[in-house]
């Protein structure tokens, strides 16, 4: 115990390991498994964007949009990588994806319906993303922090990305401004949802042990401090009529997000769950004979 | 090697240098099957972007962690905390009846 308690210390003093350090058996546990979901979304996330590349309006988008999902599997990779070196192999976390018994991020369980959709995500969904993965820059485990360095620089060229099939469909007819406006009506509560219930750093586990480095309304916080003014000038609507800032307060107030949606989504009752894991089985199936080679070698 | 399903992947640490002149930082790992592919793997991963200006792509297992630095002979001559200045020169600026000097 006071091995724990030492260790607790040291984290919480900005203090960080590697993976051969001792460390307690509940921070493996929560930081094998923080880290797993994040690889899962990693991988995951790609599918809702590419339904999009074969219907891309250029080619250059096509382009674009193929790198991010290089980009997204990679990370995917490296991730996994980290989750091996603490114990579970790559292998067994696909199982547990596909068989629905590990988890991934909400935003993930949802159609794309429009090319609007497609900016949306990249923008906004990627912004949202950065601010988690940027407080994971601290993190105390070093191997994760590491490579988070690199996922961060990847994911602001997505925001870019984002960001400028928004302002082209902003700057072009009527019912291209409306595309953005119905993705942006679609994906806000899910983005809202994106950071987790507010509960207060001390007790969140994950902050305790310095696995993060902010809380989750901190982060949600930032988002809205970043992306809002942003999303105004535009002139797109919030569909949120109690989203303003207390100036006063410097905090954002809006309508309590749907934790109960959050919940039943990322629990495996996504619009999308059941189609997008189907895929993921698929692939995994059609390209083991790959795998089998490459190893054979 | 041979039969099938012999081999196995390797884990192989990647260190890159940003710019020439600089440091070599570990970047992360791969895993790949042999050193060609750890190769293609590194060179995706770290160096697609044009963000490296070289990489060392090393097998996990040739690597030789040392961790611990005993100091069993008490050589503290070779660190800073080998020379107590502050308590000597207070004790020193006490006997000359001195002040220490500006901006120190």
């Amino acid at each position: 115990m006071a091995r724990e308690d030492e260790f607790l210390e040291y984290v919480q003093s900005g203090g960080q390991v590697e993976t051969d350090d001792w460390m307690p058996d509940e921070y493996r546990a929560r930081l094998r498994k923080f880290i797993e979901m994040h690889g899962n979304s990693e991988l995951m996330g790609v599918l809702p964007e590419r339904e999009w590349i074969l219907r891309a309006p250029t080619l250059q988008r096509k382009l674009a949009l193929t790198a991010k999902v290089q980009d997204e599997v990679g990370h995917a990779q490296l991730i996994y990588r980290v989750v091996e070196d603490l114990g579970k192999p790559r292998e067994q976390c696909l199982d547990d994806l596909i068989s629905g018994k590990s988890k991934f991020h909400n935003v993930f369980h949802y159609p794309t319906k429009t090319w609007g959709d497609v900016g949306v995500i990249a923008w906004l969904v990627d912004a949202a993303a950065i601010i988690s993965q940027k407080a994971l820059l601290k993190c105390s485990y070093a191997p994760y922090a590491r490579i988070m360095k690199k996922i961060c620089w990847e994911e602001s060229f997505h925001i870019l990305h984002g960001r400028d099939v928004v302002l082209t469909l902003m700057l072009g007819t009527d019912d291209q401004r409306e595309l953005v406006q119905e993705a942006l009506d679609r994906w806000w509560a899910p983005l809202m949802q994106f950071h987790g219930n507010p509960i207060p750093t001390d007790e969140d586990p994950m902050y305790v042990w310095r696995i993060k480095s902010q809380g989750n309304d901190e982060a949600r916080q930032q988002f809205l401090d970043g992306y809002v003014p942003q999303i105004w000038e535009l002139g797109l609507t919030v569909p949120d009529p109690e989203l303003r800032k207390d100036e006063k307060a410097g905090r954002w107030l809006y309508t309590e997000p749907d934790w109960d949606e959050l919940k039943h989504v990322v629990t495996g009752h996504g619009p999308k769950t059941a189609d997008r894991l189907d895929l993921r089985r698929r692939a995994r199936e059609n390209s083991a004979w790959v795998r089998s080679v490459l190893l054979a070698a | 090697m041979g039969s099938l399903g012999a081999a196995r992947s390797v884990i192989y640490e990647v260190f890159r240098q940003e710019r020439k002149g600089q440091a070599f930082q570990h970047a992360g790992s791969i895993e790949a099957p042999d050193e060609r592919f750890a190769e293609w793997y590194a060179r995706e991963q770290y160096g697609r972007r044009g963000e490296s200006t070289a990489l060392w792509v090393v097998r996990r297992d040739a690597l030789q962690p040392i961790e611990d630095f005993v100091d069993e002979l008490n050589r503290n001559y070779h660190r800073v905390d080998g020379y107590p200045l502050k308590e000597k020169l207070k004790e020193a600026r006490e006997r000359a009846g001195t002040t220490p000097p500006r901006g120190s």
